[in-house]
Formats: structure tokens, sequence, C-alpha cells
């Protein structure tokens, strides 16, 4: 759905991107995860046809973004960080409005508006001006407006920022339903928990260059961090378990022991087999991988410990 | 759908939209409106005494009406380049560019739009102004005239807000930016004649571009002679506005 080579921008001396990779397959919630200024923004004005790159190439839903921009615009539909709603209209002037410029027939925005303002729970707002809406219903009006026209890829830049959890949750439910109907999403946001719950890749920003891509699952492979928590009904078992292993951080009020690990099949079956043979005990073994967090902070971080 | 129609298709929905706006804020219309014809009432009733009989020649009303109506116009082009501005520094116009729709028609909209709003305002002016004594003797050609004088001048001063509305850094700084030019009548003829005024002033008064508007909007309300002043009002418009149109283009392609 997006392929894109070498994206560059630079505003003056300073480069915003620095030749960005993507390759977004159809049906599929890609996730550009990165801090502010990182140049996830930029990334989505320049796949959205707001502004022109200074380099590389793209392609979006078939067409060449440089000389096929209408076309490009016709399949896309772009949610941006500040809300785009017409707060003087009220919320369902705003969706004929957008009917209109997608040049749906009257009817057609008639039916199109209806079914949205349904779908997005509006309808009690439908006459009310979208300046009166709370910040979660002017989100989702927003969203709603993009969805006017049956965009097959949607831009969601930070979609969820600003939000309260209830809200964030039901934006989330509303991008599930969204990716079941075939349409692809390109989501940017700062928090990892947003891009671990949506996204089935995440690729991660920093400076403008990507640091990592991968499954959330990859990324946290990516790090070291991660441990197996084995827990015990007794101190002797704890004592013998960490004689066996020769390794781990014992905590005998808890009674575990943690152990480092990948959590990777074979080194646990590795480490039952020692206890096996040692015939130690466990009550309970639970692996921990690192969550994105760890992975975020240890890429950026050595990242900018090797520029600085 | 060729680009013609499709520019005059999505223009149509904008010049919508922005009718739509201003059913939805009638108190910013009204707001508009208010100032010219305070104004109005102001010069008519608490100084128009004195300087009605400074002037000579008639009720006070006949003398100012003509500079009022150009304040109408400029203060409906302060909410031009307000709600240019709002619509800038807010999401809309990111989403607007990112439609397969004519680039032209977002600032058409605001264009066609203010200039409608300009001419309620300057019919309310001149209603109030007909209501308290001013008696126009202007023939059915001359009111032509005076219409199409007008919109010249409101298309100049519309283009000129949209491009102060589109340069403002926020909303405020929109609101305050045309402020200067709701001045100028004042240092023009709008008010009393220029050469009532002191030599460096009566000079600027003289040749800057609303006296020769206002000069040839009273020679055909009022029947007095409008010598070469309709030819300079009408090629300052179309300068002011031409200029205007490209520098708003510019700077909209660019922001």
């Amino acid at each position: 759905m997006i392929t894109a080579t070498g994206l560059r921008k630079s505003y003056g001396d300073k480069v915003v991107l620095d030749g960005i990779d993507l390759s977004i397959p159809e049906g599929t919630i890609f996730s550009l995860l990165g801090p502010n200024g990182a140049g996830k923004t930029t990334t989505v004005q320049i796949l959205s046809t707001l502004i022109p790159a200074d380099g590389g190439t793209a392609t979006i839903a078939g067409h060449d973004l440089a000389r096929r921009t209408d076309d490009v615009r016709d399949a896309i539909g772009v949610t941006g960080q500040y809300s785009a709603v017409d707060k003087l209209l009220t919320g369902e002037e705003n969706l004929l409005l957008i009917a209109d410029l997608k040049h749906l027939s009257r009817r057609d925005g008639r039916k199109k508006t209806a079914e949205l303002l349904e779908r997005f729970d509006l309808v009690d707002a439908a006459n009310k001006p979208a300046g009166a809406y709370s910040g979660g219903m002017q989100r989702r009006l927003d969203i709603a407006m993009t969805l006017v026209g049956d965009p097959r890829l949607i831009f969601l830049d930070e979609p969820t920022t600003g939000l309260d959890p209830r809200s964030r949750r039901g934006m989330w439910q509303m991008v599930r339903e969204l990716v079941r109907d075939g349409v692809t999403i390109f989501l940017t946001t700062q928090y990892l928990e947003e891009a671990d719950e949506l996204a089935d890749r995440i690729a991660l920003l920093d400076h403008g260059k990507l640091i990592a891509e991968g499954t959330a699952e990859e990324l946290k492979r990516l790090i070291p961090g991660g441990h197996i928590l084995l827990t015990f009904t007794d101190t002797g078992s704890l004592d013998a378990a960490r004689f066996a292993l020769g390794a781990g951080v014992p905590d005998p009020d808890a009674l575990t022991l943690q152990v480092p690990g990948d959590g990777s099949v074979r080194s646990v079956r590795d480490l039952l087999n020692r206890l096996d043979e040692r015939g130690v005990a466990v009550a309970e073994m639970s692996v921990h991988t690192p969550d994105l967090d760890d992975v975020f902070l240890t890429l950026t971080g050595q990242k900018t410990e090797t520029t600085a | 759908m060729s680009t013609l129609t499709l520019a005059a298709r999505d223009s149509s929905t904008m010049v919508r939209r922005q009718l739509k706006r201003m059913i939805r804020y009638p108190s910013m219309t009204v707001m508009l409106v208010a100032m010219p014809v305070v104004f109005l009432l102001l010069f008519v009733y608490v100084f128009g005494g004195t300087l009605g009989a400074g002037i000579g020649g008639g009720p006070y009303v006949n003398y100012v009406t003509p500079g009022i109506l150009l304040m109408a116009v400029l203060s409906a082009a302060t909410g031009t380049a307000v709600s240019v501005a709002m619509d800038m520094t807010e999401g809309i116009v990111a989403r607007f560019r990112t439609m397969r729709i004519a680039r032209g028609s977002i600032l058409a909209g605001h264009v066609v739009g203010s200039v409608i709003q300009q001419f309620l305002c300057m019919g309310v002016v001149l209603a109030v102004a007909l209501a308290i004594g001013f008696r126009p003797n202007a023939t059915p050609v001359e009111w032509v005239a005076v219409a199409g004088l007008m919109g010249v001048f409101s298309l100049a001063m519309t283009w000129l807000s949209v491009a102060l509305g589109v340069k403002a850094p926020n909303v405020e700084s929109a609101s305050n930016a045309p402020m200067p030019l709701i001045l100028l009548p004042f240092l023009g003829s709008g008010f009393v004649p220029t050469d009532s005024m002191p030599t460096v002033l009566r000079w600027f008064a003289e040749y800057q571009p609303f006296t020769p508007i206002m000069e040839t909007l009273r020679g055909l309300l009022m029947g007095q002679p409008i010598g070469n002043s309709a030819i300079i009002a009408v090629a300052w418009c179309a300068g002011i506005g031409v200029l205007s149109y490209i520098w708003a283009k510019r700077l909209f392609n660019r922001s």
C-alpha cells in the first residue's frame, strides 16, 4: 500500500528526515513511533501529499506520490494532529461539506453522513456546532470526516494525544474495526502502549532516521533485559536452584529467583532440564520479555550516547 | 470532471461553507456591522453639528456617508482576515489540502463570502443613513456605478485582508493587521475636506487611495463634480486588488 525509498526533508540546515524507507502491506496497521521532534509528523505530511519531499520516491495505493498526487489524494484520508473540523459548523454540516468536496452526489452525501453520525455516536450532537463538542467527540467527528470518501489508506497522526483513557480505548476499538474492513492504517504515536496494542508492524523513528523496524515481539527481542522468574515453596529449593544454575538474583522473602535469559524456548527448556537433573521443585515460572519501553529507551539512549 | 467544472463546484461548496459560518456565528456579522453604524451615529449626532456648520452645504450626514460606507467594507474585511487566520491555524486547511479539490477554491470561498458580507454591511449602513436624513440624488445609473465601485473596492480590500490573514501567525494578530486601514478614511476626505488640513497631512490625504474613492462616491451620490477621481479610484482598487491577490496566493501556496 505504501512503498517509500530514501525520503528526505530539511528545513534550512535542520535535517528532519534523513532517508526513510518504508514498506507497508495492504490491510495492516503500521505504527511510526518516536519522541517529539523525531520527524513523525513530517513523514505523514509528505506521504499524505501535504508537503513535497526533498528527495526519495514513494508509491501510495499504486500511484507515484510526486507525479500522480491527485490519484493519491483520492485513495487516502488524513486525520492530523490538530483538529481539522470547522468549529462553527455543526457536526452534520461538517460531514456534508466533506461529502461535497469528495464530489459525492447529494443523495450519497446525505446517506454517508447519516451512516457516519450513527457509527460515531454523534446523532444527538449532529445539529450542535462542533466547537461545543468535547475533545473526544471532536476527534470522533474528525475521523468520521476522514472516512467520508471511503479511503483505502488512512493516516492518523497522534490520534489519541490529549484524549482521556476512555476515549483512547474507544479510538483503538475504532482503528481495529477499520482494519477489519480492509483499510490500511498508518499511525504515529508517542505512546508505546498504543503501538504495542494496535500495530502489526512498528518502526522506531529518532532524529529523522528509522532505528528499528519489526513486529512488537521482534523489537522486544532486539534488546537484553528479558528474564525468567522462578518461584519456590521454601528457601531450601531456592538455594538448591541457585546452586544448580550458578546464576540469578534470589529474593528470599518472596522465594523467587530471577534468572537472566532471552525467553526463547530453547533457553527455558535448558534451564528446566538442569533443575530436573538436580531434582529441584519449582512452584511457578514466568517468562518476562522486555516491553517496548525498554526497547525504546535502550535504542534511543544508545543513539544519543554515540552521537554525543 | 474537467478542471474548470471541478473548480466551479469546489468554489461554490466553499462559498456555501462561508455563508453557513456567517449564519452559525451571527454575532460576528453583527459586530462588524455595528462598527460603521456607531461611527455614523457618532459623527452625525455628536460631531455633525459643528463639522456640518464648518463644511457648509447641507446636512453633515450627506457628507460623511461615503466615508462610512468605506468603513463598513474595512470592518467586514477585518472579519475576513480573522476568519482566514482561523482556518490557517486550525487543521481544516490541511485537511482540504490532502483532498482532490481545486486549490483556489479555499480562498475563493473566503473572498466571495466576504464580499457578500461587506455588501450586507453597506446595506445596513445605507439604510441607517437614509433613516437619519441622508438624501442622495443619484440616478439609477449612478447607483449602479456606486455599486460597481464599491464592488471593486470590496474585492481589493478582501484580497488584502485574505493575504494579511494568511500571513498572520495567529488569530489575534490577524484581527489587528487591517486596523491601520480603518484610519485611512479619517486621513482623507472622509470626514472633513482635505483643504482644511495642515500641509503635510493634506498632501497625504489628497494622494492616498481612499480619497478619490470617497470623492467619486460623493460625486455619484450627491451629484457633485467627480473630475478624474473615478479613474484614479478604479486604478487604485485594481492595483491593490491584483497585488494583494498575487501576494495572498503566494503566501497560501508557501504555507
